[in-house]
């Protein structure tokens, strides 16, 4: 019966026949795993006390994998797997380049620090209402966001990390939760479904969806084609989904309310992946339009920051305070994407490489200062320093990094972007990167007068010695936000790699169509 | 026939953004789902309308007889309608939820999470 139905045809043509390599495997293995074991662990649902372990053992083991991906990538450039074996563009392609390996590593580092921060921070109501299989799906979504190579699997993996985002965001059902996440929740299905109507544009002028072949049928259609509508589009959706002004008003209004490593999971991984997105689109598949649309950008990019930066100040929650900083930070981003060019791009990538390590140990610093000052208001924490000099230190890195203070990671991110903008003449884009450090500056250190340095009650909140589950994340971002402000070639070179391989595409391309392919 | 459907699209997308600037959640609800039907329609036009033929090769053959619906979109409108129904259900379930805990639906109401005249950060020890 089956031979009857055999074509004659070349199956060559349209199928890759040989076997996918062991490296090919690895390109989407960060997926596979994290799924793989988020779904054990809805089988282990009942065995409350299995499940840290087991979700930090598979985040230990993403960070691995995430590692050998990059060390693979930085070796052989480009590589890609394609499922179903259909050939490019027919199949689903997944595609990494150093960009995407880069913060794909830094996002697994992270969710790390948060697993293991988590075991102090989650009890066993969070445990029941499924903290660890949210985490490691919202894991395989956000792996998959900075791996895949097509479009609208691109807005698939956004789905992913959202609902289980949301989960993640009303964890144990307080008023305050279910508030943050009505707006969080409508605003951000908002802006996935307006990259889903580009996207459907997108389809309808170009026919493809494979990002390879977008960026090089880009060229052809450049007169023809709305690009420049499908090009705006895009940079609302993703500066929607990093909270850029002025569609950044669910970041402050939902990151304070739920459990500190959720938020601090938050700081670290969502906002970036909106900001991976609008890199991925606008320097490597659309250069042109960005060049036109790069004052618009610039100019969001500076009020973002001068917005996060003085909500910032008019706050008094520690929580509130630094979901006001995420958003300035994110203006820094954006600025530098639209100066472009390597200092510019390699500024923005660096800028949020570093974010998301400082903003997640911010939050964790805020987790342990609301434990032990038991208030979350920095006009009634108090006496922190002396309760734990060590603690105290290690914000104060962190508060040092955020602000673009040497020797810490902030530093030469924003040497980057300051010295991009001043070659390009955007004078007044350097001084809001200036003003923004300094403002910044004037914040974190506002923070750590009242509520470390100030003399403060002894006996308020826990008064138990902290543990290391509790300091050790903390310590650790903090160590690599020092080391990489001390000896930042290696990750600079890795960055300025990504930088140029975003702006010149072509072994992204052959990696996904090698012989050339066909048009 | 696009454009027709182009026109219809856009009176869809006019009535979810109409539904969608409502204070009232259950409004902004019903916004979420015409609006997730105006991207399924816009993607399917976006695919262009051609005969109602099924994409089947048939037996022997190795391409298509002749023109032929196209595939792509519908697989693409199946994943949206997946994700934005799920999304629809756990929405509502939420709103339900802040109206029982919130006792209101109207967002202007719901300061739970960002209190009203908070007072200022201190200035000074």
């Amino acid at each position: 019966m089956a031979a009857s139905f055999s074509p004659p045809a070349d199956l060559s043509a349209a199928l890759v026949l040989a076997s996918p390599t062991m490296a090919e495997w690895l390109v989407i293995l960060p997926v596979a795993w994290c799924l793989g074991v988020g779904a054990l662990l809805v089988m282990l649902r009942r065995s409350l006390g299995l499940q840290p372990g087991i979700a930090i053992a598979g985040l230990a083991g993403l960070v691995l994998i995430d590692g050998l991906l990059l060390t693979h990538v930085a070796a052989n450039g480009p590589a890609t797997m394609v499922m179903g074996r259909w050939l490019p563009p027919f199949g689903i392609a997944f595609t990494v380049d150093m960009t995407g390996a880069l913060f794909a590593l830094v996002a697994a580092t992270v969710a790390l620090a948060a697993g293991i921060f988590s075991l102090v921070d989650i009890n066993d109501s969070g445990r029941r209402y499924g903290f660890y299989p949210l985490l490691m799906v919202l894991m395989a979504g956000v792996s998959g966001a900075f791996l895949t190579g097509d479009i609208f699997n691109l807005y698939v993996w956004f789905e992913v990390l959202l609902i289980s985002s949301f989960g993640l965001l009303v964890l144990g059902s307080e008023r305050e939760q279910i508030d943050g996440t009505v707006k969080y929740g409508f605003l951000n299905l908002v802006a996935t479904t307006l990259f889903l109507v580009t996207t459907g544009y997108l389809y309808a002028v170009f026919g493809t969806l494979n990002m390879a072949d977008i960026a090089r049928k880009a060229e052809n259609l450049r007169d023809s084609a709305p690009l420049m509508t499908l090009v705006g589009l895009y940079v609302l959706a993703f500066a929607m989904k990093a909270a850029a002004f002025p569609v950044n008003f669910w970041l402050p209004a939902s990151y304070h309310t739920p459990r500190v490593v959720v938020s601090a999971l938050f700081a670290g991984l969502l906002t970036k992946v909106g900001i991976y997105a609008l890199i991925r689109v606008t320097v490597m598949l659309f250069p042109v339009e960005r060049e036109e649309l790069s004052f618009v950008l610039a100019l969001a990019g500076a009020v973002t920051m001068l917005v996060g930066v003085f909500g910032a100040l008019a706050q008094t929650d520690f929580r509130r305070i630094l979901g006001y900083l995420i958003v300035s930070g994110i203006g820094s981003i954006i600025a530098g994407i639209a100066i472009g060019g390597p200092g510019g791009t390699g500024g923005a990538i660096f800028y949020a490489l570093h974010s998301m390590l400082v903003m997640t140990g911010l939050y964790f610093a805020s987790g342990i200062a609301i434990r032990l000052g038991a208030s979350t208001s920095i006009a009634t924490l108090a006496g922190l320093y002396r309760r734990h000099a060590g603690f105290a230190a290690l914000t104060l890195m962190l508060c040092f990094a955020v602000s673009g203070l040497p020797p810490f990671s902030g530093f030469w991110p924003k040497v980057m972007l300051v010295k991009a903008a001043l070659d390009i003449g955007a004078w007044w884009l350097a001084a809001a990167l200036l003003l923004t450090g300094f403002l910044t500056m004037i914040v974190t250190g506002r923070l750590f007068l009242l509520a470390y340095w100030r003399e403060g009650a002894d006996t308020a909140g826990e008064t138990a010695p902290l543990s290391a589950a509790t300091l050790g994340p903390l310590a650790a971002l903090a160590l690599a936000a020092l080391l990489i402000g001390l000896y930042p070639e290696p990750l600079l070179a890795a960055i300025q790699s990504a930088a140029a391989g975003l702006a010149e595409p072509s072994a992204y391309l052959n990696s996904v169509f090698p012989a050339g392919g066909s048009q | 026939m696009e454009a027709w459907f182009s026109l219809l699209v856009g009176i869809f997308f006019a009535v979810a953004v109409y539904l969608l600037l409502s204070k009232f959640i259950i409004r902004v609800l019903l916004g979420v789902a015409v609006l997730g039907n105006a991207v399924n329609l816009l993607i399917f036009t976006g695919g262009r309308l051609t005969r109602e033929v099924p994409p089947v090769i048939t037996g022997g053959a190795d391409v298509l007889a002749g023109p032929a619906a196209n595939p792509l979109p519908q697989a693409l409108i199946l994943t949206a309608i997946v994700i934005s129904f799920s999304f629809f259900a756990f929405l509502l379930v939420l709103a339900w939820r802040a109206y029982d805990d919130l006792a209101t639906d109207n967002t202007d109401e719901m300061r739970v999470a960002e209190p009203v005249n908070e007072p200022a950060p201190p200035l000074g020890y």
